[in-house]
């Protein structure tokens, strides 16, 4: 077997020339393919493919008291596993700490962007609110479980209807046409960096031989509305700028298929 | 016999099935099966060594199910993530009704995990877990002796029904739901369990009435696999 350095000096010289180890271009996302109504039981929910990974989002909104501070404000949960089904690395168990970042950066990303009015989901002040909770399973993980899955959970929110309510507790059965109405589609574009150069949708392979990675959360207007970087290597200013331009650029790309 | 089921199925109708193979790449095997609205997704991994050390079996492999019911696939509330009194319970059946035709003696020392998945369930979620565990495990290149099948069965209104679907199961009379796993070959059952009223007459019956249905969802479940390897030409 070679070794991770080994492997990890040959991707550098390959990607001098611009070659990534699946003949992508360094800013090139692989295919991406989505599926809404997947499940039956979820209130929203869509299957996303991005080349060999997979991501299944399930969308529940459930009514709760509000928070006394916000008496007249809903919530917004995301939370992605990382279950041992989509790769042989991964193992059973409470979330690891893998699993908590994905699901904070790609909740951070939702959030920030005000993409849905907190107060429409409000049902009686004080009293009752809706909280839409999405779930995301990576079925198959082969990278870039961030920007996929903050995809899988954009399609997933798009697909929801809200449950009706029935004598003040929420009735799964009857659906209504309500939608959840998302003002904005704040798209994640991670774009990693190994050796010199920047690699948008990295695969597992090229994620385990990143030096750093910076995701960036842009909204319709190009705005930005949440970053989180990772890795171990510094960032330098003219990375982030180039690593900001290229993930907007890719972003615009992306929100288009969400319609 | 002038029992109407809910959504206008004979008392003898599966309701529609999809089954497919080699669903998840990372995975050696995998499988996908269902049935009416309720869906499991099976990865298997292994066999691998298995970890912690105490478990293995130097007498041959072990087989471990994990059943996982996903936070959006009940009918009610969110569930909430994680093992469950009730998903620990179906992981050991689900690892009993498969026991019988794999074999792992092969394999001393290893594990071979059975990692499943329920995206959407109206009722009948254990069985469907076990249809796509065996398509999984077959997929996988483990070596059976036979496919194994399951599906529930059961009474509703005086009648005896298969496949029951969760408006059956919530019926307000006398309700039994008898979830079965068969080796089809054999006729043997390698899962039985029960809840609910029964007469013995009635549970004849219902095992009966389960054979004709474990065939078609064995068919089902082979053609999957033959579809899986379509491509492949000796």
């Amino acid at each position: 077997m070679i070794s991770n350095d080994e492997a990890k000096k040959h991707l550098i010289k390959a990607l001098k020339e611009g070659v990534r180890l699946d003949e992508r271009k360094v800013d090139e996302f692989r295919e991406l393919k989505i599926e809404y109504g997947v499940s039956s039981t979820a209130e929203g929910s869509a299957l996303v493919t991005c080349g060999d990974t997979q991501i299944l989002a399930g969308v529940k909104i459930e009514l709760g008291t509000p928070y006394p501070d916000t008496p007249d404000e809903g919530g917004l949960m995301v939370g992605m596993e990382l279950a041992p089904i989509a790769h042989e690395d991964l193992e059973s168990g409470p979330p690891g700490i893998n699993a908590i970042e994905i699901s904070r950066v790609i909740d951070r990303g939702i959030r920030e962007s005000e993409s849905f009015d907190k107060k429409k989901l409000c049902v009686k002040a004080g009293e009752q609110v809706w909280t839409v909770i999405v779930d995301l399973l990576p079925l198959n993980h082969d990278g870039n479980l961030i920007d996929i899955g903050g995809l899988a959970a954009l399609a997933a929110i798009k697909n929801a209807v809200f449950p009706s309510i029935k004598d003040g507790v929420a009735d799964y059965k009857n659906k209504t046409k309500d939608k959840v109405e998302l003002e904005k589609l704040p798209i994640p574009v991670t774009v990693i960096k190994i050796g010199d150069s920047f690699l948008v949708d990295p695969t597992y392979a090229e994620e385990e031989m990143l030096d750093a990675r910076l995701t960036v959360t842009t909204m319709d207007d190009g705005r930005l509305c949440a970053m989180q970087k990772g890795g171990d290597v510094p960032l330098t200013a003219e990375d982030v700028e180039k690593m900001v331009s290229l993930a907007v650029e890719r972003g615009k790309e992306i929100r288009k298929l969400l319609g | 016999m002038s029992y109407e089921r809910p959504d206008g199925r004979k008392h003898e109708d599966l309701r529609p099935i999809t089954a497919k193979a080699g669903v998840i790449k990372n995975a050696t095997g995998s499988g996908y099966f269902k049935i009416g609205n309720t869906a499991a997704y099976a990865g298997v991994y292994g066999p691998q060594e298995m970890h912690p050390k105490f478990l293995q079996n130097p007498k041959g492999g072990v087989l471990r199910c994990t059943y996982n019911l996903l936070p959006f696939a009940g009918m009610g509330d969110r569930v909430r993530p994680g093992p469950s009194r009730r998903s620990k319970e179906i992981s050991l059946v689900t690892e009993k009704s498969l026991l019988p035709v794999v074999d792992l003696s092969e394999y001393p020392n290893a594990v071979v995990d059975v990692f499943i998945e329920l995206t959407e369930t109206d009722a009948g979620s254990r069985c469907a877990g076990i249809c796509a565990a065996a398509i999984a495990l077959a997929d996988a290149g483990i070596v059976m002796k036979d496919m194994v099948a399951a599906v529930s069965c059961g009474k509703v209104a005086g009648n005896v029904v298969v496949d029951l679907d969760y408006k059956e199961e919530a019926y307000e009379g006398e309700v039994a739901d008898i979830p079965i796993a068969m080796v089809p070959s054999t006729g043997e059952i390698t899962l039985l369990q029960m809840d609910g009223p029964v007469s013995e007459e009635e549970l004849k019956q219902a095992l009966e009435m389960v054979k004709p249905a474990i065939q078609q969802i064995v068919d089902a479940q082979n053609k999957a696999i033959r579809d899986s390897f379509g491509g492949v030409k000796k």
